[in-house]
Order: C-alpha cells, then sequence, then structure tokens
C-alpha cells in the first residue's frame, strides 16, 4: 500500500475513533442535543402557524430550513472549530511531525465533522415527523433530492470551514464569525420567508450558501406546492447548484493554499506562546 | 536564525555521528528550542545551511519525515484518546516506511512496555500523570523507530524514579536500535549521564563542546590561585597549582598573604552562566572559562 492510501484510511479510522468518543462525551452530547431542543420546542409552537400565502404550517416550513442552517453550522462552524482548538493544544502540530500525518488528520476531521452533521439533521428531524403534518417523509424523491443536497451542502461549507480555522489562531476570535453568521441566519429565510423583506437584502442573502441550503432542504422536505411561495415561484435547482458549487469550488482551490500555509507556519514554540496566552486568559 | 532583528542564534556548527547522543545544554533562553525547531523542520533559518539525513529539514519529504522522531516540551493534543489507541494509529502511518532493516512502526505492546505504560494502556490521555503523559509523548516520538530522534526538555516534570528509567531507555535506543539522539536540556548531570557529546549554547552561541569527560577534565585541570603580596593582589590561573604554590611559597612565602587556591570544576562554569542568564549580569567570566579551555 501507498504511503498516501495509508493514511487515508488511518484518517478514516481516526474520524471513526474520534466520532466514538464523541458520542460517549457528555459535554459533546449536550452540545449537540441542546439546540435540537431547543429547535423542536421553537418548531412544536411553530406549528399552528401558517406560511403566508398557504395554509401550510409554518413549523414544518422551519424545521426544513433549520436543517440546512444545521448544515452550515456542523460543516463550516465545526470544522473551523475543531481547526482552531487543534491548532491550540498541539494536535495539528502532532500531525506535522508523522508522515502523511495531515492528510489523515484532515480525513478524520471531515469524517468526523461531516457524520455529526448527518447525525444531527436525522435526530432533528425524526421528532419532528411525530408533530409536524406536512413533511414528505414517505416520498422516495425527497429522500433522492435529500442525498445530493446534503452532499452539495457539505462539499460548499466544509472548504469553508477549513479556510475560517486556518486563518483564526485564537479560539476567542470565532466570535468574528459566529456574528456574521447570525446575521445571515435573520435574512435568509430560515425561520420567516424573506419575500417581504427589501430587495437587495434578498440579493446579499442569496449570495451565501445559507439561503440556498434551507431551499434545499424545503425542496427536498416540502410539498411541491410550496415551491409557489419561494423567490421567483420554484425551488431554483438549477441556481442553487450553481451558488453551492461556485462556493464549493472557491473554497476547494483556497482551502488546500490556507491550510498549507497554516501547517507550514507551525512549530513547537507557536504551541507553547499560545498556550502561555491561554493560560492568562484563565488566570 | 533570527527574531525580528535579532540574531538569536550564531554560528551553530554541530555535526552528528549515527547512534550518538548529542545534548545541547544550556539555560533559558540560549536557543536550544530554536536550534532543535530548525532541524526538525519545523522553522527556517535566516541563513546557513542545515543538512539533517542529508536533506534540508525545510524541504524534506514524507519518507525524511518518517526517519525522524519528534518530542516536544509541551504536548496536551489527543486528551480523549486512549493510550493504545492513539500509539497504535499513529504508529500505522509509518507502516510503508518499513525496511528490512527497520520494522516499522514499533508494535504497541512492546513500545508500552518500553516507556513503562503498560498499566496505563486503557487509560485516556487525559487521565495521565505528568510523568506518564510525558512517557507517552516519547512513545510516540519514536513509534515509527526513527534513525534520529529530537528530544526538546523530555525529563522536566518526571519524578527521579521515571527521570532514570527515561535515561535506561534513551540508552537503549542508542545502544541496541543505533538511534542518533539530540536532546536539550539544561540540567548538567543529565547531559553528563546521557550524552557523547555535549554541546553548551549561551546567547544563541556555541561557547563549548566536548565528551563530558573532555569537558570536565579540561576545566578540572584549571585552577585559580589569589594572593596578597605586600599589599597587592595577584591572580594567576595554571594547570599545576602544586608546584606554583611550591615555587611562589619558596621564593616569597613570608610576604604572601591571603592565599587561596580555587579550582573551577564543569559545575561551578556551567551555574555561573546560568546565573549570568537568569539575573541578566553578564560578567563574562563564565563564557571566558569555556572558551579558555576551547583555546587551549
Amino acid at each position: 500500500m501507498s504511503p498516501k492510501t495509508t493514511a487515508l484510511r488511518a484518517g478514516l479510522r481516526r474520524g471513526a475513533i474520534e466520532l466514538r468518543s464523541t458520542f460517549t462525551n457528555f459535554q459533546d452530547l449536550w452540545n449537540y442535543f441542546f439546540p435540537t431542543v431547543v429547535l423542536l420546542v421553537a418548531v412544536f409552537f411553530m406549528r399552528g402557524a401558517t406560511v403566508p400565502g398557504t395554509d401550510f404550517s409554518l413549523g414544518a416550513r422551519t424545521l426544513p430550513s433549520a436543517l440546512g442552517m444545521g448544515l452550515l453550522f456542523g460543516g463550516l462552524l465545526g470544522l473551523a472549530q475543531h481547526l482552531v482548538v487543534d491548532r491550540e493544544d498541539g494536535t495539528l502540530l502532532r500531525a506535522k511531525a508523522i508522515p502523511n500525518g495531515m492528510l489523515g488528520y484532515l480525513v478524520g476531521k471531515l469524517v468526523l465533522v461531516s457524520s455529526v452533521a448527518m447525525i444531527g439533521l436525522v435526530v432533528q428531524l425524526a421528532p419532528g415527523m411525530l408533530f409536524l403534518d406536512g413533511l414528505r417523509l414517505g416520498d422516495p424523491s425527497a429522500w433522492l433530492t435529500l442525498a445530493w443536497v446534503v452532499p452539495l451542502g457539505l462539499v460548499a461549507t466544509l472548504p469553508l470551514g477549513a479556510m475560517i480555522g486556518s486563518l483564526i489562531e485564537n479560539p476567542r476570535n470565532m466570535g468574528l464569525v459566529i456574528l456574521p453568521v447570525t446575521g445571515l441566519i435573520a435574512v435568509s429565510g430560515i425561520f420567516y420567508p424573506i419575500n417581504g423583506l427589501p430587495g437587495w437584502l434578498q440579493g446579499t442573502a442569496q449570495v451565501f450558501p445559507l439561503y440556498w441550503l434551507g431551499l434545499g432542504m424545503r425542496s427536498a422536505l416540502l410539498p411541491a406546492d410550496l415551491a409557489a411561495v419561494e423567490i421567483g415561484g420554484s425551488w431554483r435547482h438549477l441556481e442553487m447548484v450553481a451558488v453551492l458549487g461556485a462556493w464549493a469550488v472557491l473554497g476547494l482551490v483556497l482551502a488546500p493554499v490556507l491550510l498549507r500555509r497554516m501547517a507550514r507556519r507551525e512549530s513547537g514554540s507557536r504551541v507553547a506562546a499560545r498556550r502561555e496566552q491561554a493560560m492568562q486568559r484563565v488566570g | 536564525m533570527r527574531y525580528g532583528t535579532v540574531d538569536v542564534l550564531n554560528g551553530i556548527d554541530l555535526t552528528a555521528q549515527r547512534g550518538e547522543v548529542i545534548a545541547l545544554l544550556g539555560p533559558n533562553g540560549a536557543g536550544k528550542t530554536t536550534t532543535i525547531e530548525i532541524l526538525e523542520g519545523f522553522r527556517l533559518p535566516s541563513a546557513g545551511s542545515v543538512r539533517v539525513l542529508g536533506v534540508d529539514p525545510a524541504r524534506g519529504d514524507e519518507r525524511w519525515r518518517a526517519q525522524v522522531g519528534v518530542v516536544l516540551q509541551s504536548w496536551r493534543d489527543h486528551g480523549r484518546w486512549r493510550v493504545r489507541d492513539l500509539l497504535s494509529h499513529l504508529g500505522d502511518y509509518y507502516a510503508p516506511y518499513a525496511t528490512d532493516r527497520i520494522q516499522r512502526p514499533w508494535p504497541v505492546d512492546d513500545l508500552l512496555a518500553a516507556v513503562g505504560l503498560t498499566a496505563h494502556a486503557n487509560a485516556r490521555v487525559s487521565r495521565l500523570s505528568g510523568g506518564q503523559r510525558r512517557r507517552l509523548d516519547v512513545a510516540v516520538g519514536i513509534v515509527g523507530r526513527p534513525e534520529l530522534l529530537f528530544l526538546d526538555e523530555p525529563t522536566v516534570g518526571l519524578d527521579p524514579a521515571a527521570r532514570r528509567e527515561f535515561h535506561e531507555l534513551v540508552h537503549r535506543l542508542a545502544d541496541l536500535d543505533r538511534t542518533t539522539i539530540l536532546l536539550t536540556t539544561h540540567d548538567l548531570a543529565e547531559a553528563e549521564k546521557l550524552a557523547d557529546l555535549i554541546i553548551i549554547l549561551a546567547n544563541g552561541r556555541i561557547i563549548a563542546r566536548g565528551s563530558p569527560d573532555q569537558l570536565s577534565r579540561r576545566l578540572t585541570t584549571d585552577a585559580e590561585i589569589r594572593w596578597t603580596c605586600d599589599g597587592q593582589r595577584h591572580v594567576h590561573a595554571t594547570t599545576d597549582a602544586t608546584s606554583f604554590l611550591r615555587d611562589l611559597l619558596r621564593e616569597r612565602g613570608d610576604q604572601v598573604r591571603e592565599l587561596e587556591v580555587r579550582r573551577a570544576n564543569l559545575e561551578d562554569a556551567y551555574l555561573a552562566l546560568v546565573h549570568e542568564e537568569e539575573t541578566g549580569i553578564r560578567t563574562g567570566w563564565a563564557e571566558r572559562v569555556w572558551q579558555q579551555e576551547e583555546n587551549r
């Protein structure tokens, strides 16, 4: 077996080991399930309201949109967070000190982060089915759409997460990313349709992946006639593939450059310096 | 090597033989870690040429990386992993680099036994004590059976028993596996015990080098004699204090007052050096002592 193949397989195993350990860690489980519970409670109380212009449950429209948001959180923020933390504690430097270790590390992280995102999706969807009407989960075409929307969403967001993770050195600065993402959620039609917003805000939202992730998940899980109340009166799959694809290409071109730059700059004294900083923060 | 405009390393000239244990000895801030990071390929020198296993470490490929083991000063990584899982996982990357002569990776059970972690094989890394964690670091450093091993302050935080076990492990690696080892320490006794060659760094320069034996022989033969004669202070350095004193007393026996003979030993000279670094007061005495010996 070639060294690269070996590292690839080691990376897959690495992802599996870390997945097992994250699902046996109370803190992690809490971090995964608490937002899920909040979301489900919110959706539960929204189930009586209707999507403007229809008699369809607003709660049932929100759940798929929030699943799209979950992909962004899991893929983009999840990976960025891992990179920042692993840089601070020396995991990345360890990977660098090992032949093809960076490759294995990255594969492991991708396995971990995308598995967590997909498991999260199921965990949010399953209880929602119990009290929400109108989600077309029995329809095979829904699963067919999910089968390409979810991977496309991950391919569009994971490289962005890698880029952000390579650029941020101090875990405290993660806030710089979370803030704009929060703003984006407000204008991306996750919790309420954005047809009422000013045109320029709608336009801004449609530049970023979040709007399209929500739309994609709605197109998979909602009945076809709900497309009528979306912008343009359609699920716009073509535009969705174009925008998410563009983000994916951008990320896949830039992420390796930034990851390499980050890896090159990693050294023991940098890890030690960061550690000292962290200690001062605590003390 | 340069930070901003300050040269932190100057004229470090260093060659290692296979199976040799070299100790970089020096007070904190002497440039030990910088030197070792350049050799590990984790840091670029601003000038000069570096060859490690025949390759410029800044351009070392994965095959080169597989032949080099690295143990850094502080790791906190992989806290959630179990000791055995971590070693077996990290060992996997080395399997393609096995040769007829060197079997890679080191089998996990043997490795655990070698570093004394067998009892903790299934413990989570975050649950290890400081000393156990340090042994794990060493185990990770040698899991690929490196030809060259870098150890940066390997025994910091080890209790005396663990320290002695570690010393035995270093000897074993060097003698049985013919691993070349470069370690940094600020402990002279440790350098004397472990190293075939001691290199003393201060202010980013090599101020002395030699086997422990050579270094100590050089210095302990040097004595400083002070006395007062007709109200005037005299100082004389010699290698043969006894015959100098015999002559001195025969000639001016009655006038000699306040006679003092002082032997500088290895530890005195080193402690003086550390003291200078730590107080920031550089009298230069320590450095002069080392360099006089170098020139003779």
